[in-house]
């Protein structure tokens, strides 16, 4: 049976880089004993008349000069720094430019036109919304970046320098055993929690990135590849901006043609309220927690 | 009164943690080998860490506040001696000449380990 082209494209079964895209592996080349050794010797040379105090004056002055320029510039700045600090207006000023017309509008009008009580998911999920989904966009451009220039061969033997890395550690395990269950229920939290408490997308993802993390420290990519593998990756990521994109469309749509949305805002306070600040919360979180994983398994092995 | 004995012993534990943080930092740079750092360095993780919480616990009274304190307690003394347990052995592993700076127990059994130390 034929698989929906869509599917095959998101699973990644056509490898769109090989035949079209060079990407050659640089041939092994052994290097003679005897040009190592000269190498070796005349790096030795160039140390020794560089750093050759007694007879290269310029060195020497140099040297001293580098010392007291160094000490000099340090002062420098320490001094421009402490001279803009005093020149910064004091804390809780109400003359301050930050307190402003935005910042008014922000902790007035709020709670009332979000629903969120906490006003930064607010603001970063709904008044700007937009600036939110290019930062989620980022973090997933840079994995696939990072994907395109790390991964390893498909069915390539497990790198040889992470011998030593402590493997089925009996205490680590029973540390990851208490531990991570404990750190999921918290992100869990963080992020359903973004818009009555601090925290949110970002921060919670990043407690379930590391979570996952140290779940794959302790038991090996062979527990986490049964819940956790490129193809999971690839496609909470898409789902995850696709909705983010969706929804926000289409309330960017309702605000500037003045239609009234469909979302209910809610009581404020309520677990489910502030309308699409909970889903997008979770989206984002999800991209984030993903990203990270993803970003620890490919620096570690080329691929998950 | 209350309140002053309150305060005293907050000051009391926040010294005593803030003094086994400088114990901890002189540690770190007296010491040469990495086992040796390591045991300093990991010592303020739970010790230093759990007194000045304590200290911070007995300031902010019986509140909610005061639980997070503690779970953050409960969480590093999971936490930083397991990861102090992983250096150890990366470096016992590791190390060509270990049994030149400490004594290296002869075990057949364990002798791949090398977790003794």
């Amino acid at each position: 049976m034929k698989k929906d082209r869509f599917l095959a494209w998101l699973d990644g079964e056509e490898d769109l880089y090989e035949g079209n895209v060079e990407v050659k592996p640089q041939e092994e080349y052994e290097v003679p004993q005897e040009v190592l050794m000269e190498r070796m010797r005349e790096n030795k040379r160039l140390r020794e008349r560089v750093n050759d105090v007694e007879h290269n004056r310029e060195y020497k002055f140099f040297k001293h000069l580098y010392r007291i320029l160094a000490v000099d510039f340090g002062i420098l700045l320490i001094l421009l720094l402490l001279l803009a600090v005093s020149f910064l207006p004091p804390v809780g000023h109400a003359a301050n430019p930050d307190n402003n017309e935005v910042s008014a509008r922000y902790i007035e009008k709020g709670l009332q036109e979000t629903g969120a009580v906490n006003i930064v998911t607010g603001m970063i999920l709904d008044y700007r919304a937009f600036d939110t989904l290019g930062e989620s966009h980022v973090l997933f451009v840079a994995a696939v970046t990072v994907f395109v220039l790390l991964r390893a061969g498909k069915g390539k033997q497990e790198e040889n320098d992470r011998i030593y890395e402590p493997k089925n550690d009996t205490i680590l395990q029973k540390a990851a055993f208490v531990l991570v269950p404990m750190i999921m229920i918290f992100g869990i939290y963080v992020i359903l929690n973004g818009h009555l408490s601090p925290g949110g997308g970002f921060s919670g993802g990043a407690i379930i990135g590391s979570g996952l993390i140290l779940y794959l420290n302790a038991f090996g990519f062979a527990k986490t590849e049964r819940f956790f593998t490129e193809k999971t990756y690839k496609r909470v990521c898409l789902f995850s901006l696709a909705f983010y994109c969706l929804a926000k469309s289409y309330s960017f749509y309702t605000g500037a043609n003045d239609i009234h949305s469909a979302i209910p805002l809610g009581t404020p306070g309520a677990i489910l309220s502030s309308g699409l600040i909970l889903p997008l919360n979770i989206c984002v979180g999800l991209v984030v927690a993903c990203t990270m994983y993803a970003f620890y398994a490919l620096f570690r092995k080329g691929g998950f | 009164m209350l309140e002053w004995i309150r305060f005293v012993a907050g000051t009391v534990f926040l010294a005593i943690g803030i003094l086994i943080f400088f114990v901890q930092l002189a540690g770190v740079f007296r010491y040469k080998y990495v086992l040796n750092r390591m045991h300093a360095a990991a010592m303020g993780d739970t010790l230093g860490i759990s007194f000045s919480m304590a200290g911070l616990m007995i300031f902010s009274g019986f509140n909610f506040t005061t639980l997070k304190m503690a779970l953050v307690i409960l969480f590093l003394w999971c936490a930083s001696p397991v990861s102090a347990h992983l250096v150890a052995r990366l470096e016992t592993t590791t190390c060509g000449n270990l049994s030149d700076f400490c004594e290296v127990q002869e075990d057949k059994e364990t002798d791949k380990e090398g977790e003794k130390a």
